[in-house]
């Protein structure tokens, strides 16, 4: 079962209450998105600590074949 | 000997597979676990890493995670990384897909690359960073 842009958003919010939050739908078929997270607690991360905080608040959506989520590029950074 | 106890390191620490990842990372400068290879990429996202290293005349070691499920899933646990590809550089994770994109388009890559001593094609990441702007 596919996710929804607001499933993305409200799992990502949970770990990132005050992110400016940005979803995108890449190819319309609801199984390929685009994720731009930016918030303060990425200040003094590197893109690597960055992103495998938000993979965590995504809780194994994306493990294996069977993930609810095939495909998610992310953007993060701390805002300027 | 019967009072032996059980090791009470994860398996997953101790996991033959994990031994390979650590082996294969340190035999080469540069290394790509990707689906597919080099020449063959069989996923989008790892066709794009590959493609940019190869344009950049990188030479980087590919390790097909579709041939080895024990390399495929052991290289997540290794990276604590959900994804694939995964790009490592003098035996550090550098990112996957979008974090290696990123910095090539920014001129990260290269400095990481001159920072490392490994030699590559400054005028096609140019080229990139040109068709990209």
């Amino acid at each position: 079962m596919p996710m929804e842009a607001q499933d993305i958003e409200t799992l990502i919010r949970e770990s990132f209450p005050q992110a400016k939050i940005t979803i995108t739908d890449l190819a319309g078929d609801g199984n390929h998105w685009a994720a731009e997270v930016i918030d303060a607690s990425f200040k003094g991360m590197n893109r690597v600590q960055q992103q495998r905080a938000v993979y965590a608040s995504l809780k194994g959506k994306m493990d294996g074949p069977n993930g609810a989520l095939h495909a998610l590029a992310l953007t993060t950074k701390a805002p300027d | 000997m019967s009072d032996v106890t059980q090791s009470e390191v994860p398996q997953s620490a101790a996991s033959p597979a994990l031994d390979k990842i650590r082996e294969i990372i340190a035999s080469r400068e540069v290394v790509l676990f990707m689906k597919g290879t080099k020449t063959m990429p069989q996923c989008g996202f790892s066709s794009r890493v590959a493609g940019v290293l190869n344009y950049m005349g990188v030479d980087f070691l590919d390790v097909n995670v579709l041939a080895d499920a024990g390399i495929r899933q052991g290289i997540k646990d290794f990276s604590d990384w959900p994804t694939i590809p995964q790009l490592y550089v003098k035996g550090e994770f550098v990112g996957g897909c979008d974090i290696v994109t990123e910095m090539t388009l920014s001129g990260e890559m290269d400095a990481l690359f001159e920072q490392s001593g490994i030699a590559y094609d400054k005028a096609a990441a140019e080229k990139i960073r040109e068709a990209n702007a």
